[in-house]
């Protein structure tokens, strides 16, 4: 299975999920952001990271850069797409998705382990993995998803929801929330299901040394699953 | 127009009268005011090390681990096969102080540049900072302002923050420390230098444009504070990290070939120290045309370009011929790249700007013939010990005086500090702030680095001497207490006036303390800075060095924490407990009582139980490991239970000691580790063979710490008051 990840000056997290996808069997390439093209792919990562120095709406720049172009045709042609952190916002200033990411809650940058909930398992990002709740990690200061209530309404109808902030018994409530993201939404799909955008790292989780290894169980479904 | 330079304008400068004598009579002739500005650039305390250079040379800086020591960019050791550490600490005292998020995050910008322009790809972040009183109005503004601007930088750039510390007292009530440090992996066959070599080598700038930020930083950061310190604001330096973050990576690549002869960041005093620095050590000129200078405003003035502290820039001396190559790659990621000059014969720097020459003076006046002043400094005696008799203790409760101890702003969880820095990025975090040192693998590879940050201004305070040497101890039992061979440390050394004989003993002794530690522990000191002059309205700080120590793992795996492991097992405290509670934060916040001596040092102790330590450990008869600091043994391991939610049932003591002096005495040199029971006695009889003193301390068990009759208190109780002090004093 072939995998790209796309290097947006700024971006910090594409050495990991370089050794992610790696790990768990992808043949990775990496690809600069000013390139017209994507080699060969069956599935494009947007890593975490402050793409153009986010100084700017975060992902905004990076949502018009010269190479998106091609992750946008690549996406509308069914190909599978993942958006990591900044490259959940990075998707949704392109359109793929819907929504915001606003600053978190409390106006602090969020280092820690959350639990996650898995809410649909009708794709090719969690087909087969059989826990319900992950624990994974989160790094950002602009978590905070958002979106009218018309387009809730529609991510709702279409079972978008991916994954919501929960405990470890499952409670996705407000208490669990860890940046005030609407519904605790912690990442979302395209009506299609081919693009996740998904704030947690699961990048960071794929080791018994690291913060955990619940990571693993993601990418191990993902080669399975293409 | 130019400024006609006299001796008022040199004072505004912050020269004296005496050095700008100096400075005409090197010369022969009155500067102008472009030399004059390079000049008080290069002299003052921050570059010229005037007041500290002498007491330095005194430093054990050797060891066979030590690559490079002081002088370079960072210090370098080596840790086996290929690999070797650049790290150094530097601090950004004074204006994060008038600035908090900038002066912060620019001190953290500009560590990691000295550390990558050696050649090495960062891989952690620390930081070490000091604040006023919490009760201070200053105090929380400051905290929050410092804080994020760390996690800004850092978190940008994508380097971990893996461990760090956070004092308060009011000594720092106008004058904060902010020291940070960075760790950098590079291959030892190709660590990048500042020293010039050839004649005729182009000159390159690299990075962001100049501008008129931060012109006097550093003679800013060699000066006392008076109420006029706001109008200071523009002397602080604005931090971009992105342009950092592309700057790292285009280094890196240029580095990756061959047509660096050497680089040198643009830090204090900018231009100036940077292209001085280069010749100096080349021991040749260099001549700059300035009007090639990328500059981000107009009408910029050569002593402006001079000055400015503007961020992310770099100077490069290249091979002839490969300007090209090296443009290449700063296009590519976006960066200015200019030709401003080029290396010469004449061991003079010589500044031109719109054809002009507008600037000449021979590089040995501004380096070598640089002020060094032997001032004058006076000793501390040995306070008296405390008698301390029943009646001391009469009213107290154990399990009061822990509590009280755990929700001291000293000692409680710091988690609403490093939750605001990214501490997993690079994904080789294996151990996380908040326990003994934060750990890091070389990426790929078995090996692990710990790393750690620690300073004790009270024990300074009271006695220099015993301070320093105390300090270089809690750094090496960081290291062991996570299972690492300790290697080698970076010191930086916060002081007040050098122009007072008080403030200039406390430095002369707590180097000579750290010195002798260091060497006797073989724990080199290789890298650092001195940040004097802070002072506030005649109001100096506790001498406040900070000691960033990093250590060794071979094999990763076997990485100790402090975490309790399992119901049932030992709890052993290596090292002897006299109850030694002078100094300690038990007489300081339950008795009031601020006088005596710190803890004695005993270093042949110190190496021997940490020695021990590390080899039971590689013998695997080890599960947990915590040192004994601040709070003694009952906080130990009340921090132990905390992060395991598990218990210990004490057993009884057999010391004749009274029980607060034995749970609360910061006696050193002590260690508490867990020992499964079928381990028990192969532990007590090595420990035995090499003549280490052990108490048994007590049982892991679930839920409560407990003590005969004297203490039984849940985990729970203590752990909420212990992880709510910072967040409720940050949201009120």
């Amino acid at each position: 299975m072939k995998s790209s990840v796309i290097i947006f000056p700024g971006s910090n997290c594409d050495r990991d999920m370089d050794v992610a996808l790696k790990k768990f069997g992808f043949k990775n390439q990496m690809v600069w952001h000013n390139d017209d093209e994507i080699p060969k792919s069956d599935l494009i990562v947007l890593p975490g990271g402050f793409s153009y120095g986010d100084y700017l709406r975060c992902g905004s720049i990076a949502g018009k850069s010269r190479i998106i172009k091609s992750v946008i045709d690549f996406a509308n042609s069914g190909g599978l797409v993942l958006g990591i952190c900044n490259g959940f916002q990075i998707l949704t200033e392109t359109g793929l998705l819907p929504g915001i990411l606003q600053q978190n809650k409390y106006l602090n940058f969020i280092c820690k382990n959350v639990f996650v909930k898995i809410k649909n398992n009708e794709n090719k990002f969690f087909k087969d993995i059989k826990k319900e709740i992950l624990e994974l990690h989160i790094a950002h200061n602009e978590g905070n998803y958002f979106c009218s209530n018309d387009e809730l309404k529609s991510i709702e109808d279409n079972n978008q929801i991916a994954v919501t902030y929960c405990d470890h018994n499952g409670n996705d409530d407000e208490e669990n929330n860890p940046n005030g993201a609407l519904k605790n939404i912690a990442g979302i799909f395209n009506k299609n299901k081919n693009i996740l955008g998904m704030m947690p790292h699961p990048e960071r989780m794929i080791d018994p040394f690291l913060s955990g290894e619940d990571g693993s169980l993601f990418f191990e479904n993902l080669i399975k699953s293409l | 127009m130019m400024v006609e330079v006299n001796e008022k304008i040199a004072i505004e400068h912050g020269l004296k009268k005496e050095e700008y004598k100096k400075i005409c009579d090197l010369l022969k002739r009155i500067p102008n005011i472009t030399e004059l500005g390079i000049f008080s650039a290069m002299w003052n305390e921050h570059c010229s090390y005037k007041s500290s250079r002498k007491h330095l040379k005194k430093l054990h800086t050797k060891g066979e681990q030590v690559i490079q020591g002081p002088g370079e960019n960072a210090g370098v050791v080596d840790i086996d096969d290929d690999h070797a550490i650049v790290f150094k600490i530097e601090s950004h005292n004074h204006p994060s102080f008038i600035e908090p998020y900038q002066g912060a995050a620019t001190g953290v910008g500009g560590i990691m540049r000295d550390v990558f322009t050696m050649g090495a790809r960062p891989i952690a972040n620390l930081n070490s900072i000091h604040f006023g009183s919490p009760n201070h109005e200053k105090t929380r503004n400051l905290l929050r302002g410092v804080v994020k601007g760390i996690g800004g930088y850092g978190n940008c750039i994508g380097v971990p923050t893996i461990a760090g510390q956070t004092c308060f007292d009011e000594s720092y009530n106008g004058n904060i420390l902010v020291n940070a440090m960075t760790l950098g992996l590079v291959n030892k066959n190709k660590i990048f230098y500042s020293k010039a070599a050839g004649i005729n080598k182009p000159v390159i700038y690299v990075g962001s444009k100049t501008g008129r930020d931060g012109i006097h930083g550093a003679s800013m950061a060699s000066a006392i504070f008076d109420e006029k310190i706001e109008e200071k604001k523009p002397t602080v330096q604005v931090g971009d990290p992105f342009t950092e973050k592309l700057l790292l990576e285009a280094c890196l690549e240029l580095m990756a070939g061959k047509s660096i002869i050497s680089i040198q960041d643009m830090g204090a005093a900018g231009l100036t120290s940077s292209s001085i620095e280069m010749a100096s050590k080349g021991n040749l000129g260099i001549e700059i045309n300035l009007s090639k200078v990328p500059c981000r405003e107009e009408n910029m003035s050569p002593y402006e370009i001079m000055l400015s502290e503007s961020q992310e820039r770099m100077l490069i001396v290249l091979e002839e011929g490969k300007e090209n190559e090296a443009k290449k790659i700063f296009e590519k990621w976006n960066l200015d790249f200019a030709v401003i000059g080029k290396t010469t014969q004449s061991k003079n720097i010589e500044l031109y700007f719109k054809n002009e020459k507008v600037a000449e003076i021979p590089i040995d006046f501004l380096a070598e013939n640089a002020p060094m002043y032997d001032r004058k400094w006076i000793k501390t005696k040995l306070p008296k010990k405390n008698e301390y008799s029943k009646n001391n203790f009469k009213s107290l409760k154990l399990s009061d005086c822990l509590n009280k101890i755990l929700t001291d702003p000293n000692v409680a969880d710091k988690e609403w500090i490093w939750s605001q820095y990214d501490h997993t990025v690079m994904g080789d975090t294996i151990q996380k702030p908040g326990g003994n040192a934060g750990v890091v693998r070389v990426h790929g590879t078995d090996k692990a680095i710990a790393a750690s940050i620690d300073s004790s201004a009270s024990y300074c305070y009271a006695h220099p001497l015993t301070g320093g040497k105390q300090i270089v101890c809690e750094s090496w039992r960081n290291m062991v207490s996570v299972g690492a061979k300790p290697i080698a440390i970076t010191n930086c050394l916060n002081f007040g006036n050098p122009e007072k004989e008080k403030n200039m003993g406390e430095f002369v002794e707590c180097v000579e303390g750290i010195s002798e530690a260091s060497k006797y522990l073989n724990y080199p000191i290789v890298s650092g800075n001195v940040s004097f002059y802070n002072e506030t309205k005649d109001k100096g700080i506790k001498p406040t060095p900070s000691i960033g120590g990093i250590g060794l793992l071979s094999n990763y795996r076997k990485m100790l924490t402090m975490e309790l492991k399992n119901e049932g097992n030992y709890l052993l405290v290596i090292g002897k407990t006299e109850g030694h509670l002078d100094q300690s934060i038990f007489s300081r916040i339950i008795l009031s009582k601020f006088n005596g001596p710190p803890p004695e040092i005993n270093l042949f102790n110190e190496k021997q139980n940490g020695m021990s330590v590390l080899s039971l450990n590689n013998q695997n008869l080890i599960e947990t490991c915590h040192d004994v600091s601040l709070g003694g043994i009952l906080t130990a391991i009340a921090k132990m239970c905390i992060s395991a939610k598990k218990g210990v049932k004490l057993f009884p003591f057999k010391n004749l000691v009274n029980k607060f002096e034995y749970f609360f005495g910061e006696d050193q040199g002590r260690y508490i580790i867990e020992v499964k029971p079928e381990n028990l006695e192969n532990v007590e009889n090595l420990l035995k063979k090499d003549s280490i003193h052990y108490d048994k301390l007590g049982l892991v068990e679930s839920g409560n710490i407990s003590y005969e009759n004297d203490l039984k208190i849940s985990i729970d109780q203590i752990k909420e008051g212990y992880k709510k002090w910072l967040k409720e004093y940050m949201v009120n």
